[in-house]
């Protein structure tokens, strides 16, 4: 494993900046240009990436889907979150067609924003891919054959040429796949949802959404650090602050930013990335950390 | 108001006695007074660090202070400490005040 690629980090639904925001971001680059002349794209450039994330930059607004790009052949993708289309639209531009390709998708749980990008991806119409979809729910297969149904969808899973299949996980058993070692961890969240620790030969990647920690378990903690154990990086559920967690949205089956960095502290992560931003968040709203707040596009190198 | 840490000269709404006696090899606190529920203030000034579980402490303290209609207030947070309260949300759940000169001119009214 060499990187990790955000296709989508918001929680819950996809959202879209504004008509009135993007005028406020031209108002607000336009007011801290204040009448200086930009002789070259080089110049016009460097003022851009001094201007504040909240003016030159946006958190995105698809939902969950993280790519894992491994050392072989195989792809592997976290979740399939309407960050799932522009996911397979750069696979398709990038390999073509045909040329057959396998993506190896690990789902958390199928409460719909994790899935509903899944028909969107382009890959699955084209024949000779293979997909593989893991998961620890036993009705996964049903899950995502039924969003892709009348009335709900105009095209029926039949209509996918490629060839699908189904992998059922069971928590803390590690599987070996195609030169990653994958092991499920069960989380808490409504309808449970699951963790995975990604182990290539010199890397570790953990992606843990949807998930809630309470902080008077010291139990969960402990097995929480060590499922987190010296990873290169953790993709962690930041939905809520922590007042918001503890409070009115406890048991809403989210964690927080607070949360997110004692648990990786204890386990000793190298870095942590802040993932399923909450809808009503704009780009402002949130403090920046010295922690990498993951937004639709983000590259990361391990 | 009953303000902590109680080291420092108590104010006249302060009237919770604990004194304590030893029978039986066990310490006894006796506890008597307390009339009323007066305004409890937190001094944090000496306090460098909090983590989640301090926080959640303060939680269910400004809840229990609700449900017996008081109030309850922090003052004087270090920048850091205030940092991890504005980014945690803390500050909109307890009320937090620069001093505890100004916090008492507020609840002591």
């Amino acid at each position: 494993m060499n990187q990790v690629v955000f296709w989508g980090t918001r929680g819950s639904l996809p959202v879209s900046l504004t008509h009135s925001d993007i005028r406020e971001r031209i108002v607000a680059a336009l007011t801290a240009a204040n009448g200086k002349n930009f002789r070259t794209r080089a110049a016009l450039d460097d003022f851009v990436d001094k201007l504040p994330f909240s003016v030159a930059g946006t958190f995105g607004g698809n939902s969950s889907c993280v790519e894992i790009v491994g050392d072989g052949n195989d792809h592997f993708i976290c979740d399939m979150g309407s960050g799932a289309r522009p996911l397979g639209q750069a696979k398709i531009a990038r390999f073509g067609v045909p040329n057959p390709q396998t993506y190896h998708i690990f789902i958390s749980h199928l409460h719909w924003d994790h899935l509903m990008g899944f028909p969107y991806f382009a890959p699955m119409y084209i024949p000779g891919n293979r997909i593989v979809v893991h998961g620890c729910h036993a009705d996964l297969e049903r899950a995502i054959r039924l969003q892709m149904q009348s009335p709900s969808f105009p095209v029926d899973y039949s209509q996918a040429g490629a060839r699908i299949e189904f992998d059922v996980m069971a928590p803390d058993q590690p599987r070996y796949i195609s030169g990653i070692n994958v092991t499920p961890k069960k989380q808490r969240h409504a309808g449970d949802s699951y963790g995975y620790r990604f182990e290539s030969l010199d890397k570790t990647v953990v992606y843990s959404t949807d998930s809630e920690h309470k902080l008077e378990n010291p139990e969960e903690h402990a097995e929480f650090s060590q499922f987190f154990n010296k990873a290169d990086l953790v993709i962690f559920d930041a939905m809520y602050s922590l007042a918001e967690a503890v409070s009115v949205k406890a048991d809403w089956g989210h964690s927080s930013n607070i949360v997110g960095v004692e648990l990786c502290q204890a386990a000793a992560v190298k870095r942590l990335a802040l993932f399923h931003h909450e809808p009503v968040h704009d780009d402002g709203s949130r403090a920046p950390l010295e922690i990498i707040s993951a937004y639709d596009g983000l590259t990361i190198a391990l | 108001m009953a303000y902590l840490p109680f080291d420092q000269e108590p104010s006249p709404y302060a009237m919770m006695n604990l004194p304590t006696r030893e029978q039986a090899g066990v310490l006894i606190v006796s506890v008597s007074g307390a009339q009323g529920h007066p305004p409890v203030l937190l001094d944090f000034g000496g306090v460098d660090y909090i983590s989640s579980a301090g926080l959640r402490v303060l939680m269910m303290a400004s809840r229990r202070a609700k449900a017996q209609k008081g109030a309850f207030a922090i003052a004087a947070l270090q920048p850091l400490v205030q940092e991890v309260f504005a980014i945690s949300r803390f500050n909109l759940i307890v009320p937090c005040y620069a001093s505890v000169d100004s916090a008492c001119k507020v609840l002591g009214s």
